[in-house]
């Protein structure tokens, strides 16, 4: 086998657009890290070790059979959801007043992490499994298995991704047809109990968001994070101030810079003009996203390819919507950029699967 | 299995959720377009708001403190001076228990008692975020030791400043007085005077004497640093500075050692002494005893010692040179007479007889002379001499206190001189209109009679009747007394001050040759201050004067040794020297002191002495004079 037969076989089941996109998210995120750490080389390896990781890891799952993606849901899920309890018990690790992680011995993971791609994968291969036959009954079945995971997650607490997974699996059910009348009732439901939820929340999750109407309030508390974000961004202006000139950035006034605020850092040095091109690259993974999941072959792959997608869109939009201050601050990272393994992985799984879909339409075709 | 239900709906299944794809996309596109009205209206609509918001989030403006200005006298021996020191520093709004810190800080270094009650009090005097001193002139052992230990001790910090210093002390207090910590009422003074923001950073501002009333010139301009800080609050690097601009030195028209040698005459006395240049109006020597330690005062002075001043008999925080108001006594004499002259009240020689006293017409009342039994037959000249009140007594009834009020005048008498310092009085050179105003009561004939001899209403100070002296030394031109002789800014140059002529009274030559032969006469043999000129090699001329502390009721005796010692009279003297070509002129006063030609007399000798001659009355210490650091 020489070079070229290697290389066509590599990337036998790769989308070249994607890949080409994702590159430059790649690209993006060691050079805004780069600033964002203040010149920090280790920093930015270690994000290309994540990086790294995170391709191979897409590359295998874009290789790997469809059918065991699907034959994993099931076991999957339920390995999650026993993790997931198995942080509330005293093998959970606390840190920072949350509950988030489990101490496995060797390191500790994130079970919530796992659940992004579960869950959504989960009530895929459901709705798939009794597709001939969609009564009610598998929407308030596929209901369940979204809120349990998510219930557990808000419980520890974790707004953010309990959010995301929220999303992830309301897209399948959008996907898979719930009817309009549940949505409009479910939303018109929500409204009515959204004093009780007030009442469920933790204390800095209330203020997050009351700082989100009034920052100032709290300037040196809890708007600062949201006050200093905006002025980052609002001070960036249309062309920046330059790479690694952003002095919201290099003075210490952002907080968490590298992780969730990392996108401040991107609009303080390249201003507006920045934010349409990252914007665009966005768009462009969305858009390659959103034909893939038109062209996909089978019931599941249409709902997965569609989830992974729309969720993708939703992170970096609540990430921005974040850090521009029209979203209370919740602890998302900007998908792709942000410094993190874990978060980069399990995107980069989403976008294996992506891949694989896109083959597999390619197999059915021919 | 369920293939053929797949097939049978796929068309339709394909085209629903292609429509639902279709809506997920439209969200997206709403979201994106709320984000990009978002980047919009923070990038560009708000953008300069922002921008300033990070630049004040970034830019501090750091106050440069500007040197001081040195005082220095009129040959350049330092007065006033800068050395730069170490303070022990707490910032009161870090610190939540601030006793058991100060307990923690003696362990370090010593901090005593008094230490701790001047800084309760200055922490009452301003609550504010920064840094009060609790111990100043820390030594250099003290500094490492505390630094060792600062990371125990959150709100305290050891501070390098530069400190004033006054190395004479209580001989010029009142002179130069001294600088303290700016209080509230020092801001809202500067608030009004629109300079607050040259004391941005400044610590301290002259509350007396020379250090008040040239603030402006001493303080300097205050440089600015604008600096990018971190948001911890570390500056990280200078983005622009302007650079301070010291206070200018400034230079007195003061002599020193004259200063010295003048205060050391007065011995134990209390009083007050000012000599001035006839010729130009320069104050030499400016001295008003007791003094004080004006270093007390610089970083907050504790209650007890505060105390301790403020109710002493002394009376050590009295200006007394230029506040002390007291009876001018015989010292007035000499003017009189010109009066007397200039309105043809007495010609020269006329002479009266002097019975021991003097009765107003149709008055049994006895207005007694000093001397019981009279002094025979008295000229002016003679009057002088002897300092006869018989003689004034009846010059001033026929004179008429109209008449002596309007002429007094011209010698300053009831007015401020303008001397450039703060808190001036003008003394009192009293009128009918005056005493109606002020007591509602005519003016009794017998109200001129002891206004004759400087008792009664009047009352002058130390400086005011310097200056008169120096007015009639210098034949009636009268030049503005004044104490600063130059000022020398720190860009480089020199302004001198140029001697301001007031008016010129045109006295008739003959009168002032008369006066002043008659003044000469006083500190010789036969005078009332002989004393004065024995063995001098210049000629002096001089008047003596007591001022009356208690009444003496009509046909008692005064007797020194029978009256408390605070209660017995003042001693005056006024002198100028050299008679026919005087470069000095002086009153002197000694409280309690008695009679004028006995210890007043000798302290002006002493200074004309010097002044004249150069001659030290004893080895005086000599005065270093470290020069304070002028850079910047």
């Amino acid at each position: 086998m020489n070079a070229r037969q290697l290389k066509q076989r590599m990337m036998m089941n790769i989308d070249p657009v994607l890949l080409a996109a994702l590159g430059g998210f790649a690209l993006v995120s060691l050079v805004l890290l780069y600033s964002a750490s203040d010149g920090n080389l280790m920093r930015v390896l270690a994000q290309l070790g994540n990086i790294v990781v995170a391709f191979t890891a897409m590359w295998i799952v874009a290789n790997m059979p469809l059918h065991y993606l699907m034959r994993a849901a099931f076991p999957i899920y339920v390995l999650g959801m026993i993790l997931l309890l198995l942080v509330m018990t005293p093998l959970g690790v606390n840190s920072h007043g949350a509950t988030r992680w489990l101490n496995i011995g060797v390191a500790t993971i994130q079970p919530s992490e796992l659940m992004k791609l579960a869950v959504p994968l989960m009530m895929a291969w459901y709705f798939e499994k009794d597709e001939a036959t969609l009564k009610l009954r598998n929407y308030f079945v596929a209901a369940i298995l979204l809120l349990l995971p998510v219930a557990l997650i808000a419980k520890q607490p974790d707004l953010g991704t309990a959010i995301l997974i929220g999303a992830s699996g309301f897209y399948v059910l959008f996907l898979a047809g719930l009817s309009w009348r549940i949505m409009i009732g479910s939303a018109l439901a929500a409204a009515a109990s959204a004093p009780f939820l007030w009442s469920a929340l933790h204390d800095y999750q209330r203020h997050r968001i009351l700082m989100l109407l009034d920052p100032s309030q709290d300037a040196l508390g809890k708007g600062y994070h949201t006050i200093q974000g905006m002025i980052a961004v609002g001070s960036g202006g249309i062309l920046g101030k330059g790479y690694l000139n952003g002095t919201q950035t290099h003075l210490d006034f952002l907080p968490e810079r590298t992780t969730d605020f990392i996108f401040a850092v991107w609009s303080e040095e390249f201003g507006l003009i920045g934010n349409l091109l990252l914007l665009g690259l966005y768009v462009f993974v969305i858009g390659r996203g959103f034909i893939i999941t038109a062209n996909a072959s089978t019931y599941f792959t249409r709902l997965m390819a569609g989830s992974i997608t729309l969720t993708f869109f939703t992170y970096a939009f609540v990430n921005m919507g974040m850090v521009s201050g029209i979203l209370p601050v919740v602890g998302v990272p900007l998908p792709l950029i942000s410094y993190g393994g874990t978060s980069m992985l399990t995107l980069m799984l989403g976008f294996g699967i992506l891949m694989n879909i896109q083959t597999n339409k390619k197999l059915v075709k021919t | 299995m369920n293939r053929y239900v797949e097939l049978k709906n796929h068309q339709r299944e394909i085209y629903y959720f292609r429509l639902r794809l279709v809506l997920s996309l439209g969200f997206v596109v709403v979201m994106l377009v709320i984000l990009l009205l978002r980047f919009f209206y923070l990038q560009v609509i708000r953008h300069d708001y922002f921008h300033t918001m990070a630049d004040s989030n970034r830019i501090y403006v750091v106050p440069i403190v500007p040197n001081r200005g040195l005082i220095l006298d009129r040959n350049g021996v330092v007065m006033a001076q800068n050395y730069s020191g170490y303070t022990l520093e707490i910032a009161p709004g870090k610190v939540a228990d601030m006793d058991g810190l100060i307990a923690e800080l003696s362990k370090l270094v010593e901090i005593t008692p008094k230490d701790i009650k001047r800084f309760q009090k200055l922490l009452t005097e301003r609550q504010t975020l920064e840094t009060m001193p609790i111990r100043s002139q820390l030594s250099d052992e003290e500094v490492a030791r505390v630094s060792a230990q600062q990371y125990r001790f959150p709100g305290v910090e050891v501070k390098a400043r530069l400190f004033r210093e006054y190395p004479f002390t209580d001989m010029t207090s009142h002179l130069i007085g001294y600088v303290g910590r700016i209080n509230q009422n020092d801001i809202d003074q500067l608030d009004e005077d629109d300079v607050a923001s040259n004391y941005l950073g400044s610590d301290y501002i002259g509350k007396t004497g020379i250090e008040q009333s040239y603030e402006k010139d001493l303080h300097g301009k205050t440089g600015f640093e604008q600096v990018e800080v971190d948001a911890g609050g570390r500056a990280v690097r200078v983005l622009s500075r302007t650079a301070p601009q010291s206070g200018s030195n400034l230079m007195l028209t003061l002599d020193a050692k004259l200063q010295e040698v003048a205060v050391k005459a007065f011995g134990e006395y209390r009083g007050a002494l000012v000599a001035i240049d006839p010729t130009n109006g320069e104050v030499l020597a400016f001295v008003s005893k007791p003094g004080y330690d004006p270093g007390l005062f610089i970083d907050g002075i504790d209650t007890e010692t505060w105390d301790e001043l403020n109710n002493s008999p002394d009376t050590p925080l009295n200006n007394r040179a230029l506040r002390g108001q007291y009876p001018p006594g015989s010292t007035i004499k000499p003017f009189m007479a010109l009066a007397g002259l200039f309105y043809g009240t007495r010609s020269p020689t006329h002479a009266i007889s002097d019975p021991g006293y003097y009765m107003l017409p149709g008055s049994r009342h006895q207005y007694r002379d000093w001397k019981a039994g009279g002094h025979g037959a008295v000229d002016m000249f003679k009057s002088i001499v002897i300092s006869c009140d018989t003689y004034y007594y009846g010059l001033a009834t026929e004179m008429g206190i109209d008449n002596m009020h309007s002429y007094l005048s011209r010698f300053g008498f009831g007015q401020k001189t303008g001397l450039d310092m703060e808190g001036e009085v003008s003394g009192l050179l009293p009128s009918p209109e005056w005493k109606s105003k002020r007591y509602q009561q005519i003016w009794y004939p017998g109200d001129t009679v002891s206004a004759g001899i400087g008792q009664g209403y009047n009352l002058v100070t130390p400086l005011q009747l310097a200056y008169a002296t120096a007015i009639l030394a210098n034949d009636g031109v009268a030049f503005q007394p004044h104490l600063i002789r130059e000022k020398r800014p720190a860009g480089g140059g020199a302004v001198m001050t140029e001697p301001k002529q007031m008016f010129d009274l045109k006295i008739d030559p003959e009168n002032l040759k008369l006066v002043k032969s008659a003044m000469e006469a006083v500190t010789k043999p036969g005078g009332t201050a002989a004393v004065a000129s024995y063995g001098a090699t210049y000629r002096i001329a001089g008047k003596t004067g007591t001022a009356q502390v208690i009444a003496i009721k009509q046909g008692e005796k005064y007797d020194a040794k029978k009256v408390s010692e605070y209660n017995r009279d003042h001693a005056w003297f006024i002198a100028f020297a050299p008679a026919d070509k005087p470069r000095i002129a002086m009153a002197v006063l000694v409280e309690n002191g008695g009679h004028g030609g006995t210890t007043a007399a000798p302290i002006a000798r002493k200074v004309m002495d010097y002044y004249l001659l150069g001659k030290i009355p004893q080895p005086l210490p000599v005065v270093t004079g470290k020069t304070g650091d002028q850079s910047d």
